[in-house]
């Protein structure tokens, strides 16, 4: 689990004079499952394609167990990867697609070699019986299945998947997860997984690369990325969260709205002005006359586990997740424990992301970081 | 297919069962029909005698269809691998010819093929013509016996024909291998490659069996006009040795009139490439689903 596989040193590339990936430095463990999260856009696809070949990196390295491969073309590299689409050859059946790579190996294997790979992948995947049918005749979870197989019967060293679940339905996408992240422990291989859906990430990987505008942003545990993001876009883009503007009183103590918070931060100087993460669950409910901060309710949306209420405090508005419910209207009165408080320098992101006064239904459909940037220019209130 | 016909359908049932269906009845008609309108089956027994002209008309129609293939394929495979506006211009360039009249271009063609047409005379002038003569009474039997040519024979030859053909017929193979190379997905040739492919294999496992459906309709398009062509033959083929096309024609305009028997070639001629064309679909049934899907 620790001895280090890949490793992108300085990895740029540009395209026709854009730069679309500055410096990446990056290192992949052996049978890792490591996600690259982001916004479309951010880069996280070019380095997918860099791992695997398609693309040569301006400048910098590539390496695999420690040699430079920079100029080692796909075919050659003991990397496979599950297409967006899945590449299904459709003049194939499902069990000549899994066979294809197999075929192509040299020293030649044996028919019988071939056979019984392609027989024990079926199993893993679950579609035994189907080797026979068109690819074009399956479901898009089976063809998912397919593909899925067709790249693990190669033995690769690293598999790549390139958002493999986006056009699954959401039930499928769930038991998908599951079945990658079983499939993942069984061959105890190194995935490289590519999503913008920061769920996903979370509920399957060990290790979280959040990039934007073709930068890391952060790397890390799920937890870690969670519970202490770096910037304000990790923050918002993993999970909700309240990004205020706060000033470091002391080690310790964090002003918010005027008022002095217990946290748990420490290191910035006396006063610098911070932001400030809150996540919605985080925040306690209590009387007017015991709350920290006193706000109004402006809306409540049920959401089946809890209610999503949007609190206006002197005009700015913050999301809680909370399972009492509070009429529109209703002035509460909130805590918030050190634990759920987490202080971030500021950062080029600072007052883009966290603000809910443009709340809207959809605000979790959100994932495209320009859809949201729009928004927050049209609805800024302040 | 059991939903009644829509209304608006009617025009067309109209226009096919007048300009499809009456012709080709009238055609089986006159093909079992003699002169003074009594059934028999001698038209067809006579077609024997014209045995070699089916045979020729097959052999050079496939010939051209083969050499159009061989053409066409490389050129539509690395048109579809350049640039949009490439693709574009050299596209346009293909079809250009076709928007000239065909008998101009053939006549063309015949300028270009004469005895002292463009092309001797380009071989005169840069003494080909002699190089071949002193290389060509070198190896001759008898060197002092040979006689210098003074051009080469190339129209009225069957090559010219088949040249007539290619040229005439080549942007109907192109334009469906094109258009189905240009459509794949590229995702597909990077999976393969990604699955150990190199290049030669991305092509014979991959490239290959999904342009086939472009390939057999490009086949079909060349090989059917080029079966039944007549123009091409009388022009450049100096009309010595007959085609169908021809053969047809006589029987309708020339000396020999008897359109009974010129129908019942016809009928014959239609029935094999029907025959050819459906072995040929069922050879290629699963790759054309697998495009369509």
């Amino acid at each position: 689990m620790s001895k280090e596989l890949i490793r992108l040193a300085d990895c740029g590339m540009r395209f026709d004079g854009e730069t679309v990936l500055h410096d990446i430095n990056l290192y992949i463990n052996d049978s890792e499952f490591l996600t690259l999260l982001g916004p479309s856009g951010c880069g996280k696809t070019t380095t997918l394609k860099i791992i695997g070949g398609f693309l040569t990196p301006t400048h910098g390295d590539v390496l695999f167990d420690g040699v430079r491969i920079n100029d080692v073309p796909p075919h050659q590299r003991q990397v496979n990867t599950v297409f967006q689409k899945y590449a299904l050859f459709p003049h194939l059946d499902v069990y000549d697609n899994i066979a294809f790579g197999l075929r192509m190996a040299r020293p030649k294997l044996s028919r019988k070699e071939i056979d019984t790979r392609v027989m024990d992948m079926l199993e893993v995947v679950s579609l035994k019986g189907f080797e026979h049918r068109g690819v074009t005749s399956l479901s898009g979870g089976q063809q998912q299945r397919v593909a899925i197989a067709r790249a693990l019967v190669n033995r690769p060293k690293v598999l790549l998947l390139d958002e493999p679940l986006a056009a699954l339905d959401l039930r499928l996408r769930k038991d998908m997860q599951q079945e990658l992240k079983r499939i993942q422990q069984q061959m105890g291989i190194t995935f490289i997984y590519v999503t913008h859906d920061q769920e996903e990430a979370l509920a399957m990987s060990d290790t979280v690369v959040v990039m934007d505008s073709g930068r890391i942003q952060q790397i890390g545990t799920p937890e870690d990325i969670y519970n202490e993001p770096k910037n304000a876009f990790v923050a918002d883009f993993i999970g909700e969260s309240n990004i205020v503007d706060g000033f470091m009183r002391s080690d310790f103590q964090v002003e918010v709205n005027g008022r002095r918070f217990d946290c748990l931060d420490k290191g910035f100087s006396v006063n610098e002005p911070v932001d400030v993460v809150i996540r919605p669950e985080d925040i306690d409910i209590v009387s007017p006359e015991q709350g920290k901060l006193v706000g109004t309710v402006t809306s409540v949306t049920f959401k089946g586990m809890m209610y999503d209420m949007i609190v206006d405090f002197r005009g700015f508005k913050w999301l809680i997740q909370t399972t009492d419910h509070s009429p529109v209207g209703s002035r509460i009165g909130i805590k918030i424990d050190p634990d759920g408080i987490h202080v971030m320098a500021k950062s080029e992101y600072s007052g883009m992301f966290g603000d809910y006064s443009s709340f809207s239904e959809e605000y979790d459909e959100l994932d495209d970081a320009s859809v949201v940037l729009e928004e927050e220019e049209n609805g800024d209130e302040e | 297919m059991k939903n009644k016909l829509s209304r608006f359908s009617i025009p067309y049932v109209i226009w096919m069962a007048l300009f499809v269906v009456a012709p080709i009845i009238m055609v089986v008609i006159y093909a079992f029909s003699s002169a003074d309108g009594r059934f028999t089956v001698e038209n067809f027994l006579q077609m024997s005698s014209y045995a070699v002209v089916f045979a020729r008309s097959f052999k050079l129609a496939l010939i051209a269809t083969l050499i159009c293939l061989l053409i066409g394929y490389p050129i539509s495979y690395f048109i579809s691998k350049e640039g949009i506006r490439f693709q574009q211009v050299a596209m346009v360039l293909i079809m250009l010819p076709m928007w000239m009249n065909f008998l101009l271009r053939t006549y063309s063609w015949m300028s270009i093929l004469e005895n002292n047409g463009l092309l001797n005379q380009f071989f005169q002038q840069t003494g080909i013509i002699n190089l071949y003569n002193s290389i060509a009474a070198h190896f001759a039997a008898d060197p002092t016996a040979y006689e210098p040519i003074a051009f080469f024979q190339m129209i009225d030859t069957q090559g010219a024909v088949v040249l007539g053909m290619v040229y005439n017929y080549l942007p109907f193979m192109i334009l469906p291998i094109y258009s189905v190379i240009g459509k794949m997905d590229h995702s597909l040739l990077e999976a393969a490659r990604d699955l150990g492919a190199n290049s030669a294999n991305v092509f014979r496992r991959v490239i290959l069996p999904l342009s086939l459906p472009g390939v057999l309709s490009g086949i079909t398009m060349v090989f059917v006009p080029a079966v039944s062509t007549f123009a091409i033959s009388t022009m450049l083929g100096g009309g010595t040795k007959l085609l169908l096309g021809d053969l047809i024609e006589q029987q309708f305009l020339g000396g020999s009139y008897n359109p009974h028997l010129g129908a019942a070639i016809s009928l014959v001629m239609m029935i094999i490439v029907v025959v050819c064309m459906l072995i040929m679909n069922k050879f290629g049934e699963g790759e054309e689903q697998a495009v369509i899907l």
